[in-house]
Formats: structure tokens, sequence, C-alpha cells
């Protein structure tokens, strides 16, 4: 700390000179730069999105199927697939929440350490499986192995498989939050260990754990391989999602773009359009809860 | 609702000794914990259920292939006798992923290292909030964008290497194909890139962001500038988190099937010009083949998404294998 032990004086300290400082400074440029590349697909994607989708979408969009429309003509919408989707997603959402839930609640609050680290461990890497996989896999059980057809149902099983692991991670972090005292003071009044987790540690994480759950609804929103292989699409209005091939939106994106007609084009984006604002909602929605979540505040 | 035998721990009212930590001497049947135990007995049933039934679909078309599945370069499973293998899709799909890799990660780890050391702290988390917003747009948003405006806008760029590193065998260019628009290889590789980019950069943020402040600070007071300090202080404990960052990205490049389905199109070929059309990928070619797939077709592709769930299965569990134990070492896990 002295100027006797140090190697310069102390007034140079601050001063880096020559290819230290350029190096330095050059590092700094490239972070900036780095950070600026990433952005813009990000700026272009959803310029381009919003654009193109601006320029078809309209309330008629919303409320028309494409039933008797040609891939030439400019009419049609996406009523068919919103319904295939939303119903979808409940389904998905019906399988994986209360799963997830109690899988997180295992690994969290009952969990052996070997089993428990075993579970957690795959359940990482079912979140690595590509969404293709997923939907060749309720194929290959489903749709071919028990005869059962293409189906919304189908779909919402491979979402399902998808949502879960990372509802569970989600919900896992959040029930981890809860601090111990609280469960203590509940083992305290002799309250036992079921009635602890459901009357007391869940609805304390409720907040958080509804977050991971929009937030993973909103992740296989926009699925469209695992789809592809066992919803199968229409271009008719199907409520049944138990039967018959149903429509949905990231399959009518996809269908309309590689049908490649301007018209289909068109229709691409404000699909792609409608998908994007839903999924940003959802994100926004979930970030909103997070701020006024009580555990996470810090 | 309450349990009729008397038993120790939570739930029982006789005064026992003061027990700390997590009450483990609660050992009686109770049937919650049952029901969460065969909740997490089922995520290892799914696991192996989906190897088995992918395996045993893919069984049929595999009997009846006329050629070596793992060296045949066609791909006409419908055909009587039936030839397919799947060279080309594995060809293409390590090919593009790799190339993704080069391009994402130098992006994604200047990111991370911006938003945890360099961007100003106020904004420093929504700028990071801003890079996931990358990984919330659709896959099908992606192909679609890539497909109508990359396609087109990235053709100059792709003659430009064309023409000035053509001697790189990567990039070279018979016949001059790339002077008009190309759906190469080379276009899904930058759509990978994007895709893969916001997973490298949010776990890189992560790992970064957990190194201990008492390094960064003995850096900077050993003189260090910024730069120096991140190279000698922040990377090297980050290092093995990292590396597992840049798996799972290379795990879900693999696996990314639906935007690399709309750029690529169909074709079937190797081809190691990267900036010419042509290319498929495993996942891509079973979306863009599935609907006009017969019964044996379906089955090969099945056979095909098998080989892909092992790939990623195996870059996935090396990944958290490698993560985890980055966080144990840092203390952060027990």
């Amino acid at each position: 700390m002295t100027t006797a032990t140090a190697s310069r004086p102390a007034n140079q300290q601050w001063q880096i000179h020559g290819r230290r400082a350029f190096v330095n400074n050059l590092a700094t440029v490239a972070m900036y730069l780095a950070f600026i590349v990433a952005v813009i697909p990000l700026g272009l994607v959803i310029w381009y999105t919003i654009g193109k989708g601006l320029a078809r979408f309209s309330l008629g969009f919303l409320t028309h199927s494409m039933a008797g429309v040609g891939s030439n003509d400019v009419n049609g919408g996406v009523y068919h697939a919103i319904v295939g989707t939303v119903e979808q997603l409940l389904i998905a959402s019906a399988i994986a929440v209360p799963l997830g839930l109690l899988v997180a609640i295992y690994l969290n609050e009952y969990g052996g350490k070997a089993f428990a680290t075993l579970v957690r461990l795959l359940v990482d890497v079912m979140t690595g499986i590509p969404s293709i996989v997923a939907g060749l896999f309720v194929l290959a059980f489903w749709v071919i192995g028990l005869h059962k057809g293409y189906s919304g149902f189908a779909g919402a099983m491979a979402l399902s498989i998808l949502m879960l692991p990372v509802v569970t991670r989600a919900s896992e972090e959040m029930l981890r939050l809860v601090p111990d005292p609280l469960r203590e003071a509940a083992y305290a009044l002799g309250i036992p260990k079921w009635r602890v987790i459901l009357s007391i540690i869940m609805p304390t994480a409720r907040t958080g754990i509804t977050t991971g759950i929009m937030l993973a609804v909103a992740r296989v929103m926009g699925e469209t391989a695992p789809l592809l292989l066992t919803a199968a699409g229409t271009l008719f209005i199907n409520t049944n999602p138990f039967h018959g091939q149903q429509e949905a939106l990231p399959l009518y994106v996809f269908s309309s773009a590689a049908s490649g007609t301007p018209a289909d084009v068109n229709r691409a984006w404000a699909a792609a359009m409608t998908l994007i604002l839903i999924v940003v909602l959802l994100y926004v929605a979930a970030r909103l809860l997070t701020r006024r979540d009580a555990l996470n505040r810090r | 609702m309450t349990q009729s035998t008397p038993t120790i721990g939570p739930g029982s009212h006789r005064p026992g000794p003061i027990v700390t930590g997590t009450p483990r001497k609660a050992r009686r049947i109770e049937p919650f914990r049952g029901i969460t135990m065969a909740a997490a007995a089922l995520v290892l049933v799914l696991l192996a259920a989906i190897a088995i039934f992918l395996v045993a679909k893919a069984i049929p078309s595999l009997g009846k292939d006329q050629k070596n599945f793992f060296f045949t370069k066609v791909w006409s499973p419908d055909a009587d006798p039936p030839l397919f293998g799947i060279a080309v899709l594995a060809f293409g799909t390590v090919l593009s992923s790799i190339i993704a890799l080069v391009i994402a990660i130098p992006v994604a780890l200047g990111v991370a290292i911006f938003v945890v050391e360099y961007a100003p702290r106020r904004l420093a988390t929504w700028l990071g909030y801003l890079i996931d917003m990358l990984a919330t747009v659709p896959s099908v948003v992606y192909g679609l964008w890539g497909l109508i405006f990359l396609v087109p806008h990235i053709r100059g760029f792709q003659h430009f290497l064309a023409t000035n590193f053509g001697w790189i065998p990567l990039f070279s260019d018979p016949n001059n194909r790339t002077s008009v628009a190309s759906r190469s290889i080379f276009v899904a590789s930058v759509v990978l890139a994007i895709m893969v980019l916001p997973v490298i950069a949010a776990i890189s943020r992560e790992v970064l962001r957990q190194v201990d402040p008492g390094l960064k600070e003995a850096a900077l007071a050993l003189g260090a500038t910024r730069w120096e300090m991140v190279r000698t202080a922040l990377l090297p404990p980050s290092r093995p988190g990292i590396i597992g960052g840049i798996m799972l990205g290379l795990g879900r490049a693999l696996g990314e099937t639906i935007a690399v389905a709309l750029v690529l199109g169909t074709s079937f070929a190797v081809s190691l010009h990267i900036l010419q059309p042509g290319g498929n990928t495993i996942a891509a070619n079973i979306a863009n083949y599935f609907g006009e797939a017969g019964k044996n077709g379906r089955s090969a592709l099945i056979a095909t998404g098998l080989v892909l769930f092992v790939m990623t299965l195996a870059v996935n569990v090396v990944a958290r294998t490698v993560i985890h134990r980055s966080a144990v070492r840092q203390g952060l896990v027990k």
C-alpha cells in the first residue's frame, strides 16, 4: 500500500498506457458490439412480423376459418387455429401442471437423496428433448400404436411432455424459496406434513408457481413440430379435440409459409403476429405477477 | 383427516428432543408422499417409454431396409424395395449445428459478459430480458422470417463469401450458384445461431454472475484493467458452466425442426458447399417428409427420430452433468 512497496508511484496507478489500454478498450467495444449484434435479429424479426402482419390483420382474420379458401384467395383466417391452440393448451396444461407440481413437491419436500437427484437430472434432460421427438413418441404410441389417429388430444399430449419439465423446475425453484421457519412453525402446531404442503407451502409459493406455469404455456404455444405429427392440421373448424385432425396457430403459420403463394405468405405473417402477441402478453403477465410475488421481492 | 396411528415427528403431539433440519424421522406410510413419488417415477417411465416406443416403431422399417441404414445416401422408404439411410441427414444436422455454434458462441459470450460486467447496473437486468426475448419467439416465426426475409437478403453476403473466400473448401461455389438467392445450410445455420444464442447467453450469464466477487476485486486491486479482470478472474472459474451452456445450445440446434424445415425445404444430397442450395437435417426431414410418408415411411422417420433422440439425450446428459459439477465446485449446490 505504501509507495515504498508498490511497484509504481501511487499517482500512476490508475493510468494504464499502451497496449494494455488499447486491448482493454478493444474488449469494451467488442462487448457492446456483441450485444448490438444479438439484438439486431430480434429487432428485425419483431419489426418484420408486425409490419407484414398488420398489413393483413383484421377482425375478420380472427373470426374466419380456411374452409373453402384457396391458397391464392385473399380472404380466410385463423379462427379454426385459435380454437385448436386454446383447446390443446388447456388439455396439455391439465395434464402437465398437476403432474409437474407433484414432481416438484416430491423433489423439494420428500425426495430421498439419490432418487431425487436422478429425477432432477432426468427432468433437466427432458427439457432438452427436441420437440419433434415428443411428437414422434405420441405418434408411435398413440396415433399409430393404439390406432387412435390424429387429434387435438394427441397434440396436447405431446405438448404436455414438453411442458412437464418446465413446470416442474419452475415450481421446485419457488418451493425452495418458501422459508423453513414457516414449515417448522406449522409442524410445531402438529399439522401433518401433507397438510402443511397443501395448505401452507403451496399457497405461499402460489404466485411464483403461476408465473412458472404461464411461462411454460408460452413456451409450448409456439411449438409446431410435435403438432405436425399428432394434430396434423386442417382447414376446417374442429371443436372436438378428441376426434379428427385439428389446426393450431403455429401449424397454420408453417403450412401457409410452406405453401409459398403470396396470399398464403401474407396470412402466415398475420398469424405469426397473432402468435407472438399472445406469447408476449403471457410473458408480460407472468413478469408482472413475479413483481407482486412476496417470495421474489429482493 | 389425520393419520390414526401415533407417530413421532411432524404431526405428533408428543414432546421430544428438538429436531434440527428436515424432520427425517417421520418414516411412516404417508399416502401423499406416495402420490408425489409416483409422479416422480413417472418421469423415468416416460423417458423409458419414449425410447421403447421409438425403437418398437422403428424396427419394422429397419428390417425392410435394403441398404445399410447408417451409410445410405438415399431416402425412398416407401419404394419397393425400400431404400433409405440417415447419412445425409445426420451429416446436415451435425454440420449446421456446428456452424451455428461457431457463429453464436462469441456473440453469446460477449452478451453474457456485457450484461454482467459492462452494462450500466440499472439497465443490466432489462438488457438480459431483452436477450431472453430471443428465446420466446416461436421457432416457426424464425422459419418464416428466415425463408422470406433472410434468404433473399443474405444473398449478397453469401455471394461475397463465395467469391472472396471460395478457396476455403466449405465456401467454394462451383457453377456459381450463389449469385441467386440460395436456401443453403449456411442460412439455416444463421437462423439456428439466432435461436441458440439466448440459451448460451442465459446459462453463461448465470455462471458468470456466480463468480466470487472477491476474485474480481482481487484482480482489480492488483491493477488489472477491466478486460484483464474478465480474462483472468471471471472466465476461468466459469469455464465448465459455460461449456455446459454451449452443449445445451448444441442440443437445441441439433433438434430444431421447423425453422430449418422452412429455410431449407426438401433436398437430399450430401454437400460440403454450405453456401449452395441444399442440405437437410434429421428433424427438418421429418417435418417436410411426414405429409407424404406412407406406412413404412413413417416408421423410417421414427427410426431417424430415434437417432436424434439418442444424440440429444447424450449431449444433454453430459451438459447437465458438467453444469451440475461446476455448481458443486463453487459450493452452490450440495
